[in-house]
């Protein structure tokens, strides 16, 4: 139905147009003058007419028409005073009944009839809906077509409803922001309010699979399963140790890249090491599964260590050269656009390069490099496949790397892979560590970008 | 005094133009490093992987007897040979090319060398030339993964028998085999058209490149048009206020959120509230529109912002208005920038696993996909899925679906890199 519906409506949109563009044409040759805008602004003045108020009302009969169906078929059960969850779970099975799945009951007297009801309803509604959302969008067609004259500007009518709609195209990033908050906040404070901020906080226990018991009697259970420092501390230990790798080769890359390299050293390696950035982190994971971890497995047994084969040695390292391009494009950004009268003045005082570079350029750029290493930071922290591929999935309260250590994003994964049971505090503590992740990420590409716009705009 | 002096700063010199040298050699060290892990990386994967894309197949012999002989075939359609049960028979036959072997657990070992679809397998050959059947055949049907693997080397042959996958008789067999030629190698097609399965020898990436294809469509068509609408109204038409200010930072601050929120977005809101179908490619498309509509945004007003303002001013000058101006001039000559910018975003989606493991994309499905509301998976997915399978043989599946992945994306930038170049315009 719904196909069919969108070719009529393209259609109905296209003879609107040609409606308007012969109206436009007879005007002029009626009147022998030339009307107020060019004949194609008239044809797409209907043709907005036609399809706009068409698109809104079947979005709105989209929306409200399962539940007036629902309501429908159900109404007879609502009278008999039957339980609520029970209306829901009946309507599942005569859903499922209708789109040919058997169940126990499918041939029960009442399932089949509702499936009959059903069906009806449904039938009724679609052809109802495209008769009125025809017959509406004609009116509107109608008023539009009659309004058309000599004087008529249709083209300021239509370009105003393209600012409209471009308008509209820009909102939807509030959208997706206000969708992201809504949505971690919502379940968020109904896990606070089962379990304690302060205890998720600073608790040093995670362990939510045993949160399944939900008595009063086992309140103090799950008070203790929802500690979420450990979590921190392995996504701070798994982040640090990326810096590690990535501040010095990337940090160094930049130099050597806007201050030694000649422009076709430059113009061949740049690119390359961009690639690394490039890469889709699932690669990376298992880059660190099959090679770096048993790597770092065999070191540390021939040099008498325990390492574990998941750990976060493995998966820090291999996520710190995920990042060498980003902390080496941003600093070569910022080392590149200190100015250079600043270079000629150190250079005139006799001083080598790699001084200038130590004594002069660092200390000048570096509110930009440390801009971006927050931003390699806040990659690091939010970063999913290589933690949840190499690093553990158990938590872990240690500092040692080679011991296996989990982190927020791996724990979100781990619970909500597969199925999950609604309404349990294990899923929505989910959703609170997406909120923690997002503030945390928020908070540091806020002071990252603040530093490194004031920093540019100090030169400019 | 004067030597002396010449001579400390002489030294001096030495000392500073040594740590110069040094400071340089670290910047060459460091940028070689980043070098070799690129190195690394590629040649790492591509030597696990390379080897999936062919396989292992064995001639066997079938003989037909009284009750299932050629002349039958002729007269059944397609879908009736595929109906019968030729189970048995098959086995007998697979038996019957190795006639010293009577001992029932040895059979069964023999059995396991094969394919656990050889009955199939059978089945299509005969169907393919059911008309020139002769009262023998000759036909090569797959192996077994584990033999696929020993085949083609992967499997070392020296580990005690206890922990090998294949036992010593079996190895005796498959030398045997190999001895008498019957064992050979073929482009592994199967591989590219098969959607996803327990069995090693069966599980191809079919299924997981049209759920791919088909949410990448999604995310072309969600992205591109609004972000581009998005990016004209910010950059040629708002004033600058507070609101646009704040629609500014919204933007860049989406851009930066780690990309497991917006799978929890898409969970919280539209599988959750608006009970869109779970696993669906429509959801994954939508969760990853969603996280490419900012780069979208910032690239299209980059390209838009390098317009010359001569430009507009020519077009205003003429009469056009602004709406006009900015659609039939400055959008036109922002186009190539814009397209560039979206088919980044789109390389960056297609790789983007994290988020589709939270709408429910991970579910092993074995029927490939025919439509975006059909249960699927996409290309990183499946290399994820494959990585988590236990069996060794799913370790090459896994880097020849990252080999399949990686010339994706170096083809996706390509195409970029060449629209830019070509496009366009230096002003």
């Amino acid at each position: 139905m719904g196909l069919i519906t969108f070719f009529l409506l393209v259609l109905f949109a296209i003879t609107s147009f040609y409606l308007g563009y012969f109206r436009s044409n007879r005007v002029r040759v009626i009147e022998k003058q030339r009307p107020f805008s060019l004949d194609k602004y008239y044809g797409y003045y209907l043709a907005i007419w036609s399809v706009v108020p068409a698109v809104i009302i079947l979005f709105a009969i989209l929306i409200f028409d399962g539940f007036i169906v629902k309501n429908y078929v159900l109404s007879e059960f609502y009278s008999q005073g039957i339980d609520q969850s029970e209306i829901s779970l009946l309507f599942t099975q005569i859903e499922n009944t209708r789109n040919g799945i058997k169940l126990f009951n499918s041939e029960d007297e009442i399932i089949v009839n509702a499936v009959n009801k059903l069906n009806y309803i449904e039938g009724i509604f679609d052809i109802t809906s495209i008769i009125t959302v025809f017959s509406v969008s004609s009116l509107f067609l109608l008023y539009g077509y009659r309004k058309i004259n000599l004087n008529f500007d249709a083209r300021l009518i239509v370009e105003k409803f393209i600012l409209i709609g471009f308008f509209l195209c820009s909102l939807i990033a509030i959208l997706v922001t206000v969708g992201i908050i809504f949505s971690l906040l919502y379940e968020t404070v109904r896990f606070f309010s089962q379990v304690p901020i302060l205890d998720f906080l600073f608790g040093t226990n995670w362990s939510p699979q045993r949160a399944f018991v939900r008595d009063a009697a086992d309140a103090a259970d799950i008070e203790n399963a929802f500690g979420a420092v450990p979590l921190f501390s392995g996504t701070f230990l798994i982040a640090f140790i990326a810096m590690c790798v990535s501040i010095p080769v990337g940090l160094l890359t930049a130099i050597y890249m806007s201050e030694y390299a000649k422009s076709s050293v430059r113009n061949t390696a740049k690119p390359i090491i961009e690639i690394l950035a490039g890469i889709p982190t699932v690669v990376y994971g298992f880059f660190a599964v099959i090679t770096i971890a048993p790597f770092i497995r065999s070191l540390g047994g021939s040099i008498g260590l325990d390492v574990s084969s998941e750990s976060a040695l493995a998966a820090g390292l291999v996520m710190g050269i995920m990042i060498i391009p980003f902390v080496s494009s941003l600093s070569d950004d910022v080392i590149s656009s200190v100015p250079q009268s600043l270079r000629e003045g150190s250079y005139a005082m006799g001083a080598t390069k790699s001084e200038t570079i130590k004594k002069v350029i660092i200390p000048a750029a570096l509110p930009g490099i440390i801009g971006s290493f927050l931003l390699a930071v806040s990659r690091a922290i939010g970063e999913t496949m290589i933690v949840v591929m190499a690093a553990g999935l158990v938590a872990n309260l240690t500092a040692n790397p080679l011991e296996a250590s989990t982190t927020i994003t791996t724990q979100i994964v781990v619970i909500l892979i597969g199925d999950q049971e609604f309404d349990s505090p294990k899923t929505m503590s989910a959703f609170a560590l997406g909120l923690t992740l997002f503030v945390m990420t928020l908070i540091l590409n806020f002071i990252a970008l603040r530093v490194v716009k004031k920093y540019t705009e100090k030169y400019e | 005094m004067n030597s002396n002096s010449l001579k400390i700063s002489n030294e001096n010199l030495k000392r500073r133009l040594n740590a110069e040298r040094r400071f340089k050699f670290y910047g060459v060290i460091a940028i070689s490093l980043a070098l070799i892990f690129v190195l690394i990386l590629f040649t790492n994967i591509i030597s696990k992987g390379y080897s999936a894309f062919y396989r292992t197949l064995i001639e066997i012999k079938i003989e037909f007897n009284d009750k299932v002989q050629p002349e039958m075939f002729k007269q059944m359609s397609d879908t009736e040979i595929n109906k019968l049960d030729l189970y048995s028979f098959s086995k007998k036959n697979i038996y019957s090319n190795f006639p010293d072997i009577e001992k029932k657990s040895d059979k069964k070992k023999i059995i396991k060398l094969f394919s656990i679809e050889f009955e199939e397998e059978i089945k299509t050959y005969i169907n393919k030339n059911k008309n020139n059947l002769g009262n023998t055949i000759n036909l090569y049907i797959s192996a077994s993964d584990d033999i696929d693997q020993i085949h083609k080397g992967n499997y070392s042959r020296d580990i005690p028998e206890e922990r090998r996958r294949v036992s010593n008789f079996q190895l005796s067999i498959y030398d045997e085999l190999v001895g008498q030629n019957k064992v050979k190698f073929e482009f592994n097609l199967p591989f590219f058209s098969r959607g996803d399965s327990r069995e090693a020898e069966l599980a191809g990436l079919g299924g997981s490149l049209i759920g791919s294809f088909f949410t990448m469509i999604i995310v072309l068509l969600l992205s591109f048009p609004f972000g581009l609408f998005g990016a004209i109204y910010l950059e040629e038409f708002s004033k600058r206020n507070r609101f646009t200010d704040f629609i500014e930072i919204n933007i860049n601050n989406l851009a930066a959120v780690p990309s497991i929120v917006f799978g929890l977005l898409g969970l919280g809101i539209l599988l959750n509230t608006f009970e869109l179908p779970r696993s669906t490619a429509l959801v994954g498309g939508i969760t990853l529109s969603l996280m490419t509509l900012p780069t979208i945004i910032i690239a299209t007003r980059a390209s838009l912002r390098s317009v010359p303002p001569s430009i507009r001013e020519g077009a205003l000058a003429v009469g056009a208005s602004k709406v006009q101006t900015v659609m039939h001039h400055v959008v036109p000559l922002a186009l190539p920038g814009s397209i560039t910018g979206t088919i980044i975003g789109i390389a960056r989606a297609l790789g983007e696993t994290a988020p589709l493991l939270l709408i429910g994309m991970v579910a092993f499905i074995v029927d490939v996909p025919s439509s975006p509301l059909d249960p699927s998976t996409s290309l990183p997915v499946q290399a994820y899925l494959w990585n988590d399978s236990a069996e060794r043989a799913y370790e090459e599946k896994t880097s020849a679906a990252i080999i399949i992945l990686l010339s994706f994306l170096i083809l996706f930038n390509l195409i970029a890199v060449f629209i830019r170049r070509k496009f366009e315009t230096k002003w």
